[in-house]
């Protein structure tokens, strides 16, 4: 009992201090900058693991609420390096007639911006979430629908070349909330930052996986029919999930931007929708270490391994996802669970049995 | 009769767990599988509901717990069943079981009861761990023997005791009504015999239909019994009643096999 609430605690100080001691000393700025990419992505899977992993929502279209995110905070830098009544340096190349768009004006406030990076994606995904888990849509449906919806918002983006920059996104960030992204210290800073997110939203999920809601979502997953037989409707359990985890992908989507210097749509369609789920689907869908660190370690193979060969990389990425979805659906972090039980499963002694009325209380 | 009714509607001052059904029909692409049924249940009664096998009685429980979309009148204390979406007439206090026990097998034992019990709760209770047993799950656990079983996966639960964890999900969520399909199909005979017991107990304050065919069991512990045959009521009365009844002897009784070929395909 003691040791299940202390190895978790355990493991999150190791995090902590893997994070914010061992990788600022131990890496190069280069590096380091790669690394606050990569946990990016880590933050992405851990929203999916909560919906995916515990609620049985195949996300493959988080792209959407990661670009959300990524261009909210995108509009406001721009806005803040233009200077106030200063319009985006691709507006004066593009040609908006010299005028802001009125829906770009609100991204000037910082608040604003700050909020619209949880609000959008969030309030999106709750109007996505009630329509489609209302009318039982579920499964592969639900799967491909996220998806075309991530795929229709990026051809969106590409379409609005003058006011949303087009295939070349938001790029060339001066600042970030008054500091030059220049300056290496200041980049360290953004990964500071983002570390601290990481762990926060380790945390709000692992509270939320522990919690009762957590075990109802677990029910939901694996029998949404009977749960409405209890009283529950499993469509607000679902949507409240699919919520949040699309609240994190909207917050990755923010740090991504002064950590990589830009968001484009080739950042949030179909392909890195899909590249977000295998992360999580190899570390272990169902497990929040897993999934982050499958995440991590997925963004750093492909770093590593598509610089050298770049065509290999994708069947090699295609085919180890296929491998454990097939063999290992719980991902590698369920490796260790088959582990133990089958040592635990000889020694177990025999539960003792009994009838109701043998041992029962007068109901 | 069928449209939605309004979930505000005020409850009629009726018997408190009185089970009303009136004209139900039920219809698959042309096949009327429940065909004007009417049937009443008083509270404190243990209704046995017998039939061939497709003879209705899944579909019937079906109607009343809001799964399978059906015209004419359910009435559970006074309020229209009939067009209410199924967790809201879950949460008028009707709970079922079904013919192949239905658990979440990726939970425990426990938090199989603990959501059962939960329908109510609060968004802050929600979002915090169970840091003390609920009573009626700890009272669940004992009446069902399962306290020593509290901690397994309920998957990995023999088949009985998947039978009564069901039925102890419905104790904790304090239905008022239970309707139980075939529950001690595939039991053992002290299993059955234990089973039927705890029908009785938790009859005494409450109204419970079961769906079973095993004749033995039906003698022990019906307090009341309806026989349908092809979507229709055939008979009804006690045990005995039901048994001399002509009709019933010639379209299941009478018959060798208690599993008779259904007279609803015809
Ligand atoms: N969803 C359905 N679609 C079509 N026919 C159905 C459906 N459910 C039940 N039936 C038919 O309705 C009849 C009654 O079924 P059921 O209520 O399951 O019988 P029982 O429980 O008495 O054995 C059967 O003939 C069955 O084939
Ligand atoms: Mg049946």
């Amino acid at each position: 009992m003691t040791r299940s609430r202390l190895l978790p605690l355990a493991g999150f100080a190791l995090t902590a201090v893997a994070l914010f001691a061992v990788a600022p000393a131990v890496l190069s700025d280069f590096r380091l900058s790669l690394l606050a990419r990569y946990l990016c992505f880590a933050i992405v899977a851990v929203g999916i693991a909560l919906a995916w992993g515990r609620g049985g929502m195949l996300t493959l279209g988080q792209g959407l609420f990661f670009g959300l995110g990524g261009y909210a905070m995108a509009m406001h830098l721009k806005l803040a390096d233009a200077g106030p009544d200063g319009l985006p340096d691709f507006m004066l190349l593009y040609g908006t007639g010299g005028e802001l768009p009125w829906w770009w004006e609100p991204f000037r406030s910082p608040v604003f911006a700050l909020a619209a990076v949880l609000v959008l994606p969030m309030t999106l995904a709750a109007l996505i979430g009630f329509l489609v888990f209302r009318r039982r849509v579920r499964g592969a449906y639900f799967a491909i629908l996220s998806q075309a919806l991530a795929a229709a918002f990026a051809l969106l983006l590409i379409g609005q070349q003058a006011t949303t920059g087009g295939t070349n996104g938001l790029t060339n960030f001066q600042g970030f909330f008054g500091f030059a992204l220049a300056d290496p210290l200041n980049k360290r800073m953004v990964y500071f930052v983002i570390a601290a997110a990481l762990l926060a939203v380790l945390l709000i999920t692992r509270q939320l996986f522990h919690s009762r809601y957590g075990e109802l979502l677990v029910a939901v997953r694996d029998s949404e029919e009977r749960v409405r037989f209890l009283g529950y409707d499993p469509a607000l359990v679902k949507l409240a999930a699919y919520t949040v985890s699309a609240g994190m992908a909207g917050l990755a989507g923010a740090l991504f931007v002064p950590a990589v210097g830009i968001i484009s749509p080739a950042l949030i369609g179909i392909v890195p929708s899909i590249q977000f789920v295998i992360g999580a689907a190899i570390g272990g869908r169902a497990s929040l270490a897993g999934a982050a660190l499958g995440a991590i370690a997925v963004a750093w193979a492909q770093t590593t391994l598509s610089e050298e060969f770049p065509a290999a990389w994708t069947y090699f990425q295609a085919g180890l996802f296929i491998a454990v979805i097939a063999f290992l659906p719980g991902g590698l972090a369920s490796l260790r669970h088959h582990l133990t039980r089958r040592r635990t499963r000889a020694t177990r002694p025999r539960p003792p049995t009994g009838t109701p009325a043998a041992e029962g209380a007068p109901a | 009769m069928t449209a939605p009714t309004a979930s505000t509607a005020p409850a009629p001052p009726a018997d408190p767990a009185a089970l009303a059904v009136r004209d139900l029909r039920v219809t698959f692409d042309g096949f009327t599988a429940v065909d004007g049924v009417d049937l009443d249940v008083a509270p404190g009664d243990l209704r046995f509901l017998i039939g061939p096998n497709g003879a209705g009685k899944t579909t019937l429980v079906d109607a009343v717990t809001g799964l399978a979309p059906a015209t004419g009148s359910v009435r559970f204390a006074g309020r229209e069943l009939l067009g209410r979406p199924v967790h809201r007439i879950a949460r008028l206090g009707i709970g079922r079981t079904f013919q192949t026990a239905t658990v979440f097998e990726q939970l425990t034992v426990l938090q199989n009861l603990d959501i059962a019990a939960g329908a109510g709760r609060s968004v802050t209770t929600l979002l915090r761990r169970r840091r003390h047993l609920p009573e009626a799950v700890a009272a669940a656990l004992e009446t069902t023997a399962l306290t020593a079983h509290r901690d397994r996966l309920a998957g990995t639960l023999a088949h009985g005791r998947k039978q009564w964890l069901e039925i102890g999900m419905l104790l904790v969520q304090d239905v008022r009504l239970l309707l139980l399909d075939e529950p001690v199909a595939g039991m053992s005979h002290p299993e059955r015999e234990a089973t039927g017991e705890l029908l009785h107990r938790i009859a005494a304050d409450r109204t419970v239909v079961v769906i079973e065919h095993d004749m033995d069991f039906l003698r022990s512990f019906a307090r009341s019994v309806t026989v349908l045959h092809a979507g229709r009521v055939l008979s009804e009365g006690t045990v005995e009643q039901v048994r001399a009844d002509p009709r019933v002897q010639e379209v299941y009784l009478g018959e060798p096999a208690l599993t008779a070929p259904a007279g609803g395909e015809a």
